[in-house]
């Protein structure tokens, strides 16, 4: 098999306060494949997007990002690889246009001039927000910032995309619209998320994490369909909400 | 939140003065505002004249008059001072509409009163006719330090969001009916106040570990394209 673009090895991960969020997670995610990172609150999930790009340095285990390990002498390498948005897009949106705010990351990265107006030109086109590059992000709606904030990473051509919760606080239109940029961006694609309609509809394979674990590893629809795997970690889907009525799948 | 154009003391338009280069604007304000802090307090043929070109720089910019004395009100803890100075100053003492006031207070009031209201409305006249953004530029412009620039261009940013949280904490505290002006709830504003204050904190980290995530390393780059 070729390199996976995530390959995390028994992970495992202490804050400096002694609580113990990983222990031990075995997680594989290939080119090209969108995948679902699901589990209950306090499970350790942003724990573990935080050892992706190097932002917390892993206890004890590895990751390694398309056979790059992560580790401090090729931290900006591993962080143009992966490409986090974060849950709250005005975390990531600070500067005054949105123009400035695409360019952030590429220009970090050495990126100047024309080649780099073209990359923010052609990050915000894949998220059909280009008519906005001029304009300051806090006048922008929710739905328009959590666009704008997947150009800002989609600026660096991650080789991985990691999505913290990206239809929290959509309305279903917005929520809607991110599904279909998603769906047709060419890249490899892990999604944190709660919302397990959305995770079916756009991820063909789900991983759940609870209390610093990974307890399952199958199809979205395996997953979403054990009724004793989904009670045992305090997964619930939404009330009339049935993933074998659903006629046809992606994946 | 709308989607309005610009900040809240920017007046959209497109006279000379909107189009000066803004370090120049940000010289030309320092330069002026030098010049009215060191007129002498009693030479108000001076103060007249320094009036007369403001006003005439604001009648160019076309920014009517009626938008700008409103946003004046943030002089007031100022004016205040400035009116009762005559009345606590020492030294002799003269008579104004029958009320014994002292003569150095009433110059130094004056004086403070003019000079204050010159630069607040020179200061809210740039503002008027310059995007917050550009002032920025400007400043770079002018080697101001880096750093500087960095923080006020974080502090535009999230002024709005930091109101708007405010707006909803109190928004809050109201449904419960807690009422932020009355002095007997000043300890829960308090209290609510420190909370917003580790929240921004929190929003601050939240926002250096994205910037680390997409390759920061403690100098802005440059990305101002046209």
């Amino acid at each position: 098999m070729t390199t996976p673009v995530l390959d995390v090895q028994g992970l495992a991960f202490a804050y400096p306060d002694g609580h113990q969020a990983l222990f031990g997670v075995d997680l594989h995610v290939h080119r090209g494949e969108r995948v679902a990172l699901l589990g209950p609150n306090g499970a350790g999930k942003t724990t573990l997007v935080l050892h992706l790009n190097g932002i917390l340095a892993a206890g004890r285990g590895s990751v390694a990002v398309s056979g790059l390990p992560v580790a401090k002498e090729h931290l900006q390498e591993i962080r143009r690889r992966v490409g986090i948005v974060f849950q709250d897009p005005d975390d990531q949106l600070f500067l005054g246009t949105v123009r400035q705010d695409v360019a952030f990351g590429p220009a970090n990265l050495g990126l100047r001039g024309a080649a780099l107006d073209k990359r923010v030109m052609e990050s915000l086109e894949r998220v059909g927000m280009a008519d906005f590059v001029d304009r300051p992000p806090h006048h922008l709606s929710y739905g328009q910032r959590r666009r704008v904030a997947v150009a800002t990473v989609l600026a660096m051509e991650p080789e991985i995309l990691v999505l913290d919760e990206p239809s929290s606080n959509l309305d279903p239109a917005s929520r809607r619209e991110l599904a279909d940029i998603l769906r047709s961006l060419d890249v490899t694609v892990l999604m944190v998320t709660h919302d397990l309609p959305y995770a079916l509809e756009l991820c063909p394979r789900s991983v759940v994490l609870s209390e610093g674990v990974v307890v399952a590893d199958r199809s979205t629809f395996d997953v979403l369909t054990d009724d004793d795997l989904m009670a045992a970690h305090r997964l619930e889907l939404p009330w009339g909400f049935d993933p074998r009525r659903i006629g046809s799948l992606p994946g | 939140m709308g989607a309005g154009h610009g900040h809240r003391l920017h007046f959209h338009g497109h006279s000379p003065v909107h189009r000066a280069p803004a370090h120049l604007k940000v010289l030309a304000l320092l330069g002026f505002m030098l010049v009215v802090v060191a007129t002498p307090r009693q030479a108000y043929a001076v103060f007249a004249l320094e009036a007369a070109v403001l006003l005439g720089i604001v009648a160019l910019s076309r920014v009517p008059l009626r938008y700008l004395l409103p946003r004046m009100v943030v002089e007031v803890p100022f004016a205040v001072f400035a009116v009762l100075m005559p009345f606590i100053a020492h030294g002799p003492h003269t008579e104004v509409l029958g009320v014994s006031v002292s003569e150095p207070g009433l110059v130094a009031g004056t004086a403070l009163l003019v000079k204050g209201s010159i630069g607040v409305l020179a200061s809210l006249t740039l503002a008027a006719t310059t995007e917050p953004q550009d002032l920025l530029r400007g400043l770079q412009r002018l080697r101001a330090p880096d750093l500087v620039v960095q923080i006020m261009g974080f502090m535009i940013r999230y002024l709005d969001v930091v109101t708007a949280e405010l707006g909803r904490m109190m928004t809050a505290l109201r449904s419960r009916g807690c009422d932020p002006r009355s002095p007997r709830h000043w300890p829960v504003l308090a209290r609510s106040l420190g909370a917003l204050f580790i929240r921004s904190y929190e929003r601050g980290e939240r926002v250096h570990l994205a910037m680390l995530s997409r390759g920061y390393d403690g100098r802005l780059p440059r990305t101002d394209q046209p």
